[in-house]
């Protein structure tokens, strides 16, 4: 028992060093003071960061991710929100299937999805622009947000509205004062999982945006100048701490939808 | 079939003709019930028999497909929940867990544009109505069935309903909360004054706490009545298997003198019965029930062993205030159960003694069947 254990720990410390080793190497090298990427370390230097300051077509592409990353997860988070409401409170012809072919995309490959995206904007005559990448990003993140909400939902409970039509409470009252605060929680992790899975997006991205690139497609570009890589790296040691807290966000968020499963099914069980 | 339906006066809630079916099948088939004002009154009956649709039905959750429902006097049909006088306690309180108790409790007088104080002041008193003094900041999440219950409770009586609808509120208690909530219910209505309308399957709560009692089955009502008449007079066969427990036994009628019915039966010989206790569409056949604490076993040199019927005792058991026979009969078919309280006077028997017992003839209640 106690050796199998200690084993298992092994195999844990070593999977967790295999998943992160390569994202520890991110904020190592955006510290040294050297513009080759190579031991051993030369020196500390915040110069990388720095340089960042100055990058105006950075900033731009920064700019176009955070447009794109907002109005996507908003979109999705809409779409999921209106999936998850009808899928849990009304019966209809094609319930489940519908649902189930919201969740398609998750398991599409993104290259297909880009493509095939670009083909019928073509066809439609569209131009590529921003908005196209955010309804490229939409399509991507709607399943994520519906998965979401659809827990968020099924977890409140029928009675809680009733009780509230019961104590007096109109219909959009009800919304306001019960459904809204208890899918809160639901609605905060859709958007910043959207946000995150759209701010880090490249392969859609890069075949739908137009002369505006994202911020991933302009990291793909500065790969071409070998002078660039302790910058980009800097930005990327930027970009991995801000998705760790978005994510811890998302997982705190999460789990508040779990405290209040767990409430309902205890009530259940009684 | 009478069972209390058709406007009267001081009913408050009246019922006419309810059906409601899902999916195609009639949940509440023809339901005609009125519900008087300030009384305590249950329905009663298996699961699946359509107490709660009935109870949906006058929250205004169900929307009957024909039938009327009145609430004091006016007919409802079309009016939602939200704008109906009654209120509801929901089978698992249905409390808003993201409110604490005060703003559970006070949650319907949002729109009542009371001022604050006052508000506090009205919560204050109902939760203290209810005997939870000082939970007005709890969390609740972090209250017990119980305290649900009362939250549930208060929530509800604090707007003042002319009708409390309670949806099995007991059932998700243990065993000795249950009974002490059964006759704080009971209590908290004499003090309220506010008609109740409490759902259960549990017979003996139904029995002790209310008024009167509505049984249903299959979406029907069998018998609207006190519960004495319920437990003493039930109207059909399967009222009285539901509620306590009833040996049976199958007659056949031979005559009708003046009040009474005669039917035989090959082991307990000539049954005479009231023909006001015998119920249903008349025939030849007739089931005739009898409780068991209304057999009396009798001695040998009682003076009425004369008229008594003899059988065999093959178990018996020690309940404490009550010792519990069951009998067979010679022929080894009937088994039959035979209750006694009076422990001293009352035989003794042992197992496989052959004993003799008697009844009352107004103890009696038949059914014929089709």
């Amino acid at each position: 028992m106690k050796q199998s254990s200690k084993y298992l720990k092994a195999c844990i410390v070593m999977f967790l060093i295999f998943l992160y080793a390569p994202a520890f190497l991110l904020p190592i090298f955006s510290f040294n003071d050297s513009k080759v990427i190579a031991f051993p370390l030369s020196g500390f230097s915040t110069v990388w960061f720095e340089q960042l300051l100055y990058e105006d077509t950075l900033h731009d592409a920064l700019r176009n991710s955070l447009f794109i990353a907002v109005s996507s997860s908003i979109l999705a988070t809409v779409f999921g929100t209106l999936v998850a409401r009808a899928s849990s409170r009304y019966q209809f012809f094609g319930q489940r299937a519908s649902v189930t072919f919201i969740l398609v995309p998750l398991i599409l490959p993104e290259i297909i999805l880009g493509v095939c995206l670009l083909t019928v904007l073509i066809q439609l005559g569209l131009n590529l622009n921003l908005w196209t990448v955010v309804l490229g990003h939409t399509l991507l993140i709607t399943p994520f947000s519906t998965l979401i909400m659809v827990s968020a939902f099924n977890n409140l409970d029928i009675s809680l509205e009733e009780a509230s039509l019961d104590l007096g409470m109109s219909a959009v009252q009800t919304f306001r004062l019960i459904i809204l605060p208890m899918v809160s929680p639901g609605l905060i992790s859709s958007l910043l999982i959207g946000f995150v899975i759209s701010l880090d997006e490249f392969i859609i991205a890069f075949f739908l945006t137009g002369v505006e690139p994202t911020l991933p497609v302009y990291i793909w570009a500065q790969f071409r100048f070998p002078a660039k890589l302790p910058s980009t790296m800097a930005l990327g040691t930027i970009l991995l701490i801000v998705s760790l807290i978005l994510v811890s966000l998302f997982e705190y968020f999460r789990r508040r939808i779990e405290l209040y499963n767990h409430y309902s099914m205890e009530l259940d069980k009684k | 079939m009478t069972n209390g339906g058709g406007i009267q006066e001081g009913n408050i809630v009246d019922l006419i003709s309810i059906q409601k079916t899902f999916d195609r099948i009639k949940a509440v088939n023809n339901v005609s019930i009125g519900i008087k004002e300030g009384e305590f009154f249950s329905l009663l009956g298996p699961s699946g028999c359509g107490k709660t649709t009935l109870l949906r039905v006058i929250a205004g959750f169900e929307v009957p497909e024909m039938g009327d429902v009145l609430i004091n006097d006016k007919v409802v049909n079309s009016v939602p929940p939200n704008k109906r006088p009654t209120n509801m306690v929901f089978q698992n309180y249905a409390i808003f867990p993201h409110l604490n108790v005060a703003e559970n409790v006070g949650y319907g007088l949002r729109n009542s544009k009371l001022d604050k104080n006052l508000l506090q002041k009205r919560v204050r008193e109902t939760l203290n109505l209810v005997g939870l003094d000082g939970f007005d900041n709890r969390s609740s999440t972090a209250l017990s069935g119980g305290q649900r219950q009362r939250v549930a409770l208060a929530r509800a009586l604090i707007l003042k309903p002319r009708v409390l609808l309670l949806d099995e509120p007991l059932s998700a208690l243990d065993k000795n909360l249950r009974e002490q909530m059964q006759f704080e219910l009971r209590q908290l209505q004499k003090s309220v004054g506010i008609t109740f309308v409490l759902v259960t399957h549990d017979q003996t709560e139904a029995l002790t706490m209310s008024d009167r009692v509505g049984v249903m089955f299959d979406g029907n009502v069998d018998q609207v009545a006190t519960p004495e008449e319920i437990y003493n007079k039930p109207r059909t066969k399967r009222v009285a298997s539901f509620i306590g427990s009833m040996n049976f036994f199958d007659a056949e009628v031979s005559a009708s003198q003046g009040n009474s019915i005669i039917a035989l039966n090959h082991n307990l010989g000539k049954i005479r019965l009231k023909k006001e206790s015998v119920f249903g569409m008349e025939g030849s056949k007739l089931s005739v029930g009898i409780r068991p604490e209304k057999f009396k076993l009798i001695s040998n040199d009682n003076k009425k062993a004369g008229r008594a019927v003899s059988a065999i005792v093959y178990e018996k058991s020690f309940l404490g205030q009550t010792k519990l026979f069951n009998l067979r009969f010679k022929d080894g078919e009937n088994v039959i159960t035979v209750s006694t309280s009076d422990l001293k006077n009352a035989p003794n028997p042992h197992i496989g003694d052959e004993v003799k017992f008697i009844w009352d003839e107004e103890d009696l209640v038949g059914f014929y069947e089709e």
